[in-house]
């Protein structure tokens, strides 16, 4: 391993930029048709296949180069600042959800409703609904439905996602002690806890389709509740790969304790994961 | 044919705009420059406020350019200026065009603040109308009488304006501003209307009035007016709904109000005798 | 470049790969710089030639050319490949091109990631533009995609949605590195403060394209669930709202057109003092101003919705707070007048740009102002009056910031000085066409013609003929400006390393054609 370079590095011509975007634009093509009704499998597997593994390469390539010492630290800061930013676009991308929570909640059912100057709404269009959270709308689009409460499963996974926010602190703390044992041990305890609210998010759905009556289709209600709870499964998904993936480079020896740029990218989007979380515990289940 | 109507028109409308330039000619009613007046207080109110937003940009507007144009001619190196680089900033100056715009903004904010009030507060009304946008038509439900009725577009209209039509439009009267059946109303009656769609959105925009609102399935909006002069007024659908968006206009005949009573009398008769034979 | 080399493999190649290849593959922002640049030229005559389709159907009235439903495909597409595919692209060429010149950095801060967000841009214009082939055709609900009118699109919708999607990464991936490179890459002594205008407005300018780019990636992914898996985010019948997406969208696009603007602003904030021989005026106050205007570009959206019934007071706060961004702007104007004052102003064409810009910008912001003023927008609201307002600040301002920019530094890019003559003929007749094509769009509009109409009213038929005119001129005069670009690429007179003699700053240090990696030692700056 070669000493740290004194100069940014620039690397010089890549491939996987334009093949992921052929993964991409394939993958989509493949979602569009099969939404309009048409085949899909083949674009779809292959487009997925081929992003997949572009990923693969691509953050393959990156880890051997910093591995050797390519990246000085002021490649470490561009990645620092890279990564706080795309959290950030991450943050604004679930606000647009809760933001058609709070609409729906706090003023277009309060208007079906006839709250505000819509009185002649009620009267004329939604006569006699009146507005109560939760709400499938005042045609009861998709039928009677139960809630989720937050006490049973979402308060274990609120339980759990908390838990793993405190392990992948310890798992740091050792990192940063060289404390690898402990690294090893908590990390894993990180994924496999997220692993696990992912198991008890599929229970939940199943309930959700099978018992409650609560589907997507459940008007505004499910739509948010599935929106907000699977764009956050989705995260939480990825968020445990990568995890997983970084906790195999912990066992491979990656890391120094003062050089260990994406095992802190990945607390971080943990911690975005954890507290986006919160927010849905509270303004989902609970509230 | 197409062709030729559209070579006419190039000729003509460059006569006019040389016409018009040389200072004759301008009388032309097709080349309107402003918004209408209109036909009731608040679009008139509308119409003041429009102007006087429209002279405070031109006062600046000269201004600011009258300021840029000086620069140009004055300081110009090719008339041999030399730039005094020692200028950078000035706080004065800098704060004397902070301060100055958003005074001129209050002011024009304050009696656009005052109409809008007057415009959004919906009281004292002496008769509801319903108006439901459709693809692509209006209805009208004169709320509480029993009468309601669709309005689309004439049939004129609608021929001429298919492609590939051999009707010129200008032989047309009221061209796209035509209905098969208008919205009556009463003159000098302060109108509540209330207004929603059936599938998607639309506006119904009726310029003399200053109304424009939008129509929103699921959703009512509602509004008022008050019409002053008996007459028939033009508007269109202002929100884009579909392919026949352009061809949905509205039409509202205001007639003297003993004249509407006898209109609406016979309307409803005429709601009562087909319900009537509908029940034999 | 000193006795430090030594050890460094990516110095052993200074120069880019042969053929198709480099294209491909480049990480150096000066080739990604020239294939946005380029990408946008193209998107400009595809999204021109929607409009002259639009144009020319509205030169008289009656239906001649297009049934209309096609001639909404063309209204959306026209405004989808302008705004995304033709001026946001070339302001990221730009930036691409000049803030690692400009701060003295050696590259982009993250140069693959450079790459994939161009080489999304294809794929996502080629599967936007598409839809236009498919059953149903394109979308044709205006580029705001309102539901419900948006669900009635063809096979067309998921594509154009995951377009939009593969549009927004390209956006936020370029704009995490230009934040990146501006925070990060700054040579020695480039302080905040001493950063030229250009870099500040694309650095505010990345931080907005972060903030909403994810908004409208969430709102069309509503869309989409609500056409295909049952949701109702935007029916009432569920509990959702039309209007909902029209708040989304907006939260969205009025950023975006200060998104739009903000670069431009940036280079004429370059031009303008380099023409006059004299430095910025207020250059502070012109950071802030543009700090303002990003600000309160948040807290606006809601004037472009003004007759969906809003309360009364989410009308009036929406009004005053549209208004108060005339002030930060009118700072902006009258800073750039203040430079030009007891200046010494030469008239190349970057410079004849750049005025035209300040005029017919202004106008475009008056109309603006005109707009915000509730009870009126009223009657403007959805006629040509917007039409007008919006495209005199995205064509005489944007686009022609823009090209400004490109005669601007083209010099630089290419090592050869452009054809003054023709540039000048290219302005003169841009600057004349442009106002012939949109100026009586006011009246239109006044009138009450509404916009997004393929067919109209007779009254209608005269400042309409005239616009299309306007529009056929204005539109053939930019193959002129791709015959000047082709030329000066080709060669022409030797261009030296300062270009302008009122020039300042570090992109003017170098050579010109700057050399393929500059800075790669930073220079110092006092
Ligand atoms: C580059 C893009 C750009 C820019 C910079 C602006 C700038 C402004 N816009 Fe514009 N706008 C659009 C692009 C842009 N707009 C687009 C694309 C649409 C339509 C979208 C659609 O519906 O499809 C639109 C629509 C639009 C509407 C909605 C109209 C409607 O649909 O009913 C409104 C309403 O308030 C508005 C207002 C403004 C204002 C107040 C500014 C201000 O920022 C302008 C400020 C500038 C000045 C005022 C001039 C300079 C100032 C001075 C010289 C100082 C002194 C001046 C005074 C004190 C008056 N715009
Ligand atoms: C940056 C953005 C941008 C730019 C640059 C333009 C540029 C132009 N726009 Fe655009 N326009 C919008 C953004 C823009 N527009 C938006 C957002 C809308 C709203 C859409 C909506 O309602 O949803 C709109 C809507 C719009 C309308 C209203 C349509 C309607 O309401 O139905 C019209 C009508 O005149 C129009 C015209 C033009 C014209 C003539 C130009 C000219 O400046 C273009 C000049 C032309 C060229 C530069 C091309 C030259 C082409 C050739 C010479 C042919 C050769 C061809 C090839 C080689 C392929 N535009
Ligand atoms: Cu109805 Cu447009
Ligand atoms: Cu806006």
């Amino acid at each position: 391993m070669a000493h740290a370079q004194d100069k940014y590095y620039i690397p010089h011509g890549t491939k996987w930029p334009i093949l992921m975007s052929v993964g991409l634009f394939t993958f989509f093509l493949g979602v569009s048709s099969g939404l309009n009704g048409g085949s899909f499998t083949v674009p779809v597997v292959m487009g997925l296949g081929l992003v997949l593994t572009i990923i693969f390469l691509w953050f393959g390539e990156v880890i051997g180069e910093s591995e050797q010492g390519t990246y000085n630290d002021q490649v470490d800061s561009s990645f620092r600042i890279g990564m706080m930013w795309f959290i950030f676009s991450e943050v604004m991308f679930f606000a647009v959800f809760f933001g058609a929570l709070f609409y729906a909640r706090q003023l277009a059912l309060p208007w079906l409703g006839g709250e505000g100057n819509n009185f002649f709404t009620n009267l004329f269009i939604w006569q006699g609904f009146e507005n109560a959270w939760p709400s499938n709308g005042p045609a009861d689009v998709g039928g009677d439905f139960e809630t989720m409460g937050p006490w049973g499963v979402p308060a274990i996974n609120t339980a759990l996602l908390l838990t793993s926010g405190v392990t992948i602190t310890v798992a740091h703390h050792a990192l940063k002690e060289n404390n690898r044992r402990i690294l090893g041990i908590f990390l894993a305890m990180t994924f496999l806890l997220g692993f696990i609210f992912m198991g008890f998010q599929a229970y939940e759905y199943i309930h959700a389709y099978q018992d409650l009556n609560l589907k997507m289709t459940t008007g505004i209600y499910g739509s948010t509740f599935f929106m907000l709870t699977g764009f956050h499964g989705m995260h939480v998904t990825i968020g445990a790969i990568m995890l997983l993936v970084i906790w195999l480079r912990c066992l491979r020896g990656h890391f120094t304790p003062k050089h260990h740029f994406a095992f802190e990218a990945v607390a971080w989007y943990w911690h975005f994961v954890d507290v986006v979380w919160l927010g849905l515990f509270i303004f989902i289940y609970w509230v | 044919m197409g062709r030729t109507v559209g070579n006419n028109r190039f000729t003509k409308c460059l006569a006019v705009l040389i016409t018009s330039l040389l200072g004759g000619g301008a009388a032309q009613a097709a080349w309107e420059l402003n918004m209408p007046v209109g036909a009731t207080d608040v679009s008139a109110k509308v119409f003041d406020l429009h102007m006087l937003i429209l002279w405070v940009c031109v006062a600046i507007g000269v201004l600011v350019f009258a300021a840029m144009i000086y620069c140009i001619v004055v300081f110009r190196k090719s008339k041999g200026a030399v730039a005094d680089t020692s200028i950078a900033h000035s706080n004065t100056a800098e704060f004397i065009w902070t301060v100055i715009p958003v005074l001129i903004l209050i002011a024009m904010a304050v009696p656009a603040a005052q109409t809008l009030v007057e415009i959004e507060v919906v009281r004292d009304t002496e008769m509801t109308i319903k108006i439901t946008g459709y693809q692509w038509k209006w209805e009208y439900e004169y709320v509480g009488e029993d009468v309601s009725f669709y309005s689309s577009l004439a049939s004129e209209s609608n021929a001429a304006r298919q492609l590939n039509t051999d009707i010129d439009p200008f032989e047309v009267e009221n061209y796209l501003l035509d209905v098969d059946k208008p919205l009556v109303v009463p003159a000098g009656t302060r109108i509540r209307y209330l207004i929603t769609s059936n599938d998607v959105l639309h506006a119904w925009w009726m310029p003399d009035f200053a109304v424009k609102k939008d129509a929103i399935p699921g959703f009512i909006n509602e509004g008022w007016f008050e019409v002053n002069e008996p007459g028939i007024y033009r508007g269109q659908c202002a929100e884009l709904c579909g392919k026949d968006h352009g061809f949905m206009p509205v039409v509202v005949e205001v007639l003297p109000k003993e004249e509407f009573d006898v209109w609406l009398a016979e309307k409803k008769g005429g709601v009562a005798r087909a319900a009537a034979t509908a029940n034999q | 470049m000193s006795a430090t080399t030594t050890h460094d493999e990516h110095h052993d190649d200074h120069g880019p790969d042969k053929g198709i290849m480099r294209w491909i593959t480049t990480t150096n922002h000066k080739d990604i710089g020239t294939l946005y640049l380029f990408f946008a030229l193209a998107m400009l005559f595809v999204g021109g030639a929607m409009s002259l389709v639009i144009r020319a159907e509205l030169f008289q009235p009656g239906l001649q050319f297009v049934n209309p439903d096609f001639f909404n495909q063309m209204t959306t597409m026209h405004a989808l490949i302008m705004v995304f595919g033709m001026i946001m692209p070339a302001f990221v060429g730009f930036a691409n091109w000049m803030v690692p010149m400009m701060i003295g950095a050696p590259d982009m801060a993250l140069p693959r990631l450079n790459n994939w967000s161009f080489w999304i841009l294809p794929f996502a214009g080629t599967m936007l533009l598409s839809t236009l082939f498919m059953d149903g055709g394109g979308p044709a609900s205006g580029w705001t995609l309102y539901p419900p009118l948006v669900l009635q699109t063809g096979d067309a919708l998921p594509f154009a949605i995951f377009a939009v999607h593969l549009l927004g990464v390209s956006s936020i991936m370029g704009a995490i590195n230009i934040i990146v490179t501006i925070m990060n890459m700054r040579a020695p002594g480039m302080t905040l403060m001493k950063m030229p205008l250009f870099v500040w407005t694309w650095l505010i300018t990345a931080y907005l394209l972060i903030a909403v780019m994810p908004v409208l990636a969430g709102g069309v992914t509503m869309l989409l669930t609500d056409a295909f898996f049952g949701t109702s985010f935007f029916q009432a019948a569920g509990g959702g709202d039309p209007v909902l997406f029209q708040h989304i969208f907006w939260f969205f696009g009025h950023p975006e057109v200060y998104i739009i603007i903000l670069p431009a602003f940036g280079i004429i904030s370059q031009i303008i003092p380099t023409f006059s021989r004299k430095p910025l005026f207020g250059n502070d106050s012109m950071i802030y101003a543009t700090a303002s205007i990003a600000f309160l570009s948040f807290i606006v959206w809601a004037h472009h919705m003004f007759t969906v019934g809003m309360p009364l007071a989410g009308q009036l706060f929406f009004m005053l707070s549209t208004m108060l961004i005339a002030v930060p702007t009118g700072v902006k104007v009258f800073n750039w007048t203040s430079t030009m004052w007891k200046g010494s102003l030469s008239f190349e064409t970057p410079m004849l740009f750049a005025l035209a810009f300040l005029f017919l910008f202004t106008i475009g912001g008056f109309s603006g102002l005109m707009l915000a003023i509730v009870p009126a927008d009223f009657q403007y609201h959805d006629s040509y009056f917007v039409v007008a307002h919006f495209h005199y600040v995205l064509v005489p301002g944007a686009l022609f910031g823009a090209i400004a920019g490109a005669y601007f530094w083209m010099p630089k890019w290419t090592g050869h000085m452009y054809n003054e003559t023709l540039g000048k003929v290219h302005f003169w007749l841009s600057a004349i066409f442009v106002n012939v094509l949109f100026f009586p769009q006011h009246f239109l509009g006044l009138a009450g013609m509404p916009r997004r109409i393929p067919d109209y009213a007779t009254q209608f038929a005269d400042f309409n003929a005239i616009s299309t005119i306007g529009a056929f001129g204005f539109g053939f005069t930019q193959l002129l400006f791709v015959y000047i670009v082709i030329k000066c690429v080709r060669g022409g007179e030797k261009a030296t390393a300062q270009v302008w003699d009122g020039a300042e700053g570090l992109e003017w240090t170098v050579p010109s054609p700057a050399p393929y990696h500059t800075f790669e030692d930073a220079p110092e700056v006092r």
